[in-house]
């Protein structure tokens, strides 16, 4: 184990430069969230994922983010156990009928001021599974969604885009001499 | 086999179903067939419903022979084979919620997958109606002093799929566990009936997102098979590459998550790596990174990059580098070892009831795996092992997962050195009429079955059976008497499919 210890010292990190922000994401996001809930949150963001009817493809990519490659933590955004500590949802999935309720119930749970992100095409619109007597449809017929990452699933440097988007979106809230810094810290 | 042989002699053949033969029985014949399942003769491979009929496919103790056998039920009813053998319980409540068959004699008659939500009752019958009422959902009863329930679920703690537990725990410990799943249902049946074959094969690869190349596979193979399609041999290369590449990131995947919820972060940070540059090398190789929709009826659906060859290679010798040095962090670290070993123990005898494939069955000393069993080109002329365990705990799922790494590895060498040159897919065309296939394929998990009846071009009826069907009950059995504490440990050991158990 110190071997291997020892190597993570000395070798150079793996993670990657953060990729461009998503402009479509951006474009998204200002139609939608507005200046106090941003203030309010600041720069650091607990996410929750719900699987509301994914395939589980979406999940594996999400999970790709926390490994060294992206390094999700670095810009401040971390996954949560609990909606209770949640600012932001990640859903994926067509809403499946039989996870309608605990969507709706998990959305609650989170304290507002809260964002939905929708991530992977059957969360846009129901996707290949739309036309089922089981699906509801998409994230946005359950809940109100900010935002929505395309894919299927999105590579984790299309989530990292989006969620990055987000990020950017906030740190305008304030002046412009705030938001170049805030984009320093993001290189 | 003998009993089992005689029974099908006497049944009426279905022309048409292919590779192995259907034969539809008599309801008497159908209780036979069950009592061999229960005497241990057969192995259930799958149950499921179909118009007006139930279907079941059994394998013969040495896992070379698989019959489908069918019986009719013009009053909606057939002899229950949970009765005689509990792996086919889920299966018969999935089948009486989703297509109103009745199965007599049925010890457990609760709804599955149907969680009281939908808006029409058995939605795969003839005739869907209207749903009624249902009564709230009965959990088996618990009797004894000082017993306290946990319910965990629908929505968990992690990055994962959705489902419910309800622990009945004395103290810290574990005395029963009943899952109750269904929560991402997505009427995939329903949506594969009508589809076009095209239509299906994404469907089929969107079943388990983590499976999706065995699943195509497994689908594949059952459109080939109804439709007597031969596949060029560069096709049976890539795929078999694609499989390897699924089963290496997956297995690191596990390794490390295994690892993770025993509090050991460093394993999972190092396999997450290992399983990036997998999927990294599968997205340069085939243009996805989980490979999605890259294998079809027919054949790929693209070749593998120029320098796709030499991608993987390295891939691989950074994989050589590394990992044998984790095997070692995992075998030698005390606390870890501490945690996995006689955790959450399965019986060789639950193993081989359940016919549970994959690293449950082999941890446990089932063998059985398709790519030897029922074997497919290019398996028929690879080398490579099996590695079977005894121990059955948690440790012997995580070195099974280690041993099948090193035969992966090992197998990509050598599809890379063969691959043969040509065409890398020949056109499905479906003549006019009734054609049905079974279709296996050995996935990360276990084996995935395919079973269909087309109507020239489109899916009348599409079965999709998941490993999980036959591991998920014995992870019930596996944390009895351990701590709820060691039930992520267990479960990340397991790491069952919900999505391609509900359907």
């Amino acid at each position: 184990m110190r071997r291997t210890l020892f190597e993570g010292l000395t070798r150079s990190p793996l993670t990657e430069p953060p990729p461009s922000v998503d402009d479509a994401a951006l474009a998204e996001l200002a139609a939608k969230v507005d200046g106090a809930a941003r203030r309010r949150l600041g720069r650091s963001l607990s996410i929750r994922e719900v699987d509301a009817g994914s395939c589980n493809g979406c999940e594996l990519e999400i999970h790709a983010l926390n490994n060294a490659f992206y390094d999700l933590e670095r810009f401040g955004l971390r996954f949560v156990a609990s909606p209770r500590h949640a600012d932001v949802l990640m859903v994926t999935g067509p809403v499946t009928k039989n996870m309608r309720e605990a969507l709706q119930r998990t959305y609650k749970a989170a304290p507002d001021p809260k964002w939905v992100i929708a991530v992977g095409d059957c969360a846009l619109d129901g996707g290949i599974f739309a036309e089922s007597y089981a699906v509801v449809g998409g994230v946005s017929s359950v809940v109100p969604v900010d935002l929505h990452i395309r894919g299927c699933p999105p590579r984790p440097l299309e989530l990292l885009k989006g969620l990055l988007a987000m990020l950017e979106w906030q740190a305008m809230s304030g002046s412009a001499a705030s938001h170049t810094a805030d984009r320093s810290d993001l290189k | 086999m003998a009993a089992l042989a005689d029974i099908i002699a006497q049944a009426r053949r279905i022309d048409g179903h292919r590779p192995w033969p259907r034969a539809v029985v008599m309801p008497d014949a159908w209780r036979a067939v069950a009592g061999e399942l229960a005497a241990g003769h057969a192995t259930l491979l799958g149950l499921w419903g179909d118009t007006g009929a139930v279907q079941m496919a059994v394998m013969s103790e040495t896992g070379h022979d698989i019959h489908v056998v069918s019986v009719e039920c013009p009053d909606g009813r057939f002899p229950s084979v949970g009765a005689l053998h509990p792996p086919a319980i889920r299966l018969e409540r999935a089948i009486k919620s989703l297509y109103g068959l009745e199965p007599i004699g049925a010890s457990d008659t609760r709804p599955w997958l149907d969680l009281g939500f939908w808006d029409v009752q058995h939605p795969l019958s003839a005739r869907p109606q209207q749903p009624e009422q249902q009564p709230a959902y009965a959990f088996l009863p618990v009797q004894g002093e000082g017993l306290h329930r946990i319910p965990v679920g629908p929505v968990h703690a992690g990055i994962i799929e959705p489902g419910h537990f309800r622990f009945t725990a004395n103290g810290e410990t574990v005395v029963r566990l009943e899952q109750r799943l269904g929560y991402v249902h997505k009427g995939i049946e329903s949506l594969m009936a009508g589809a076009t074959i095209e239509k299906a094969a994404q469907l089929a690869g969107r079943t388990s997102g983590d499976s999706t190349v065995a699943y195509a596979l497994a689908f594949a193979h059952a459109v080939e098979a109804a439709l007597n399609i031969a596949v060029p041999p560069r096709a049976h290369y890539l795929r078999a590459l694609m499989a390897e590449l699924e089963r290496l990131a997956n297995h690191f995947g596990d390794i490390g998550a295994i690892c993770n919820d025993a509090s050991f972060t460093l394993m999972h940070a190092h396999c997450s790596i290992l399983r990036e540059r997998v999927l990294r090398a599968a997205d340069a190789c085939f243009g996805h990174r989980l490979m999605m929709d890259r294998i079809i009826p027919g054949g790929v659906a693209r070749d593998i990059a120029a320098d796709g060859g030499m991608l993987v290679e390295d891939t691989l010798a950074q994989i050589r580098g590394r990992f044998p040095r984790l095997i070692e962090l995992y075998d030698n670290t005390a606390s870890l070892q501490d945690r996995t070993v006689k955790t959450g123990v399965v019986s060789a005898e639950l193993v081989r009831q359940f016919g549970a494939g994959g690293y449950v069955g082999r941890a446990s000393g089932r063998a059985f795996d398709t790519r030897k069993a029922q074997t497919y080109p290019p398996y028929d002329r690879l080398e490579f092992e099996v590695p079977v365990l005894t121990a059955g705990d948690v440790n012997a799922r995580v070195w099974v997962r280690i041993r099948e790494v090193e035969q992966s590895l090992a197998l990509v060498d050598q599809i890379l050195a063969r691959l043969p040159d040509g065409a890398i897919a020949v056109p499905v065309t479906a003549p006019a009429g009734a054609a049905e296939g079974l279709g296996l394929a050995e996935g990360f998990r276990g084996d995935v079955l395919a079973w269909l009846r087309l109507d020239g071009s489109r899916v009348v009826r599409c079965h999709l059976r998941d490993p999980s069907w036959f591991q998920w009950p014995l992870l019930e059995a596996a944390i009895e008497n351990n701590i709820v504490a060691d039930f992520p440990l267990c479960n990340k050991s397991f790491n069952c499919s919900y999505s391609g158990h509900d359907l």
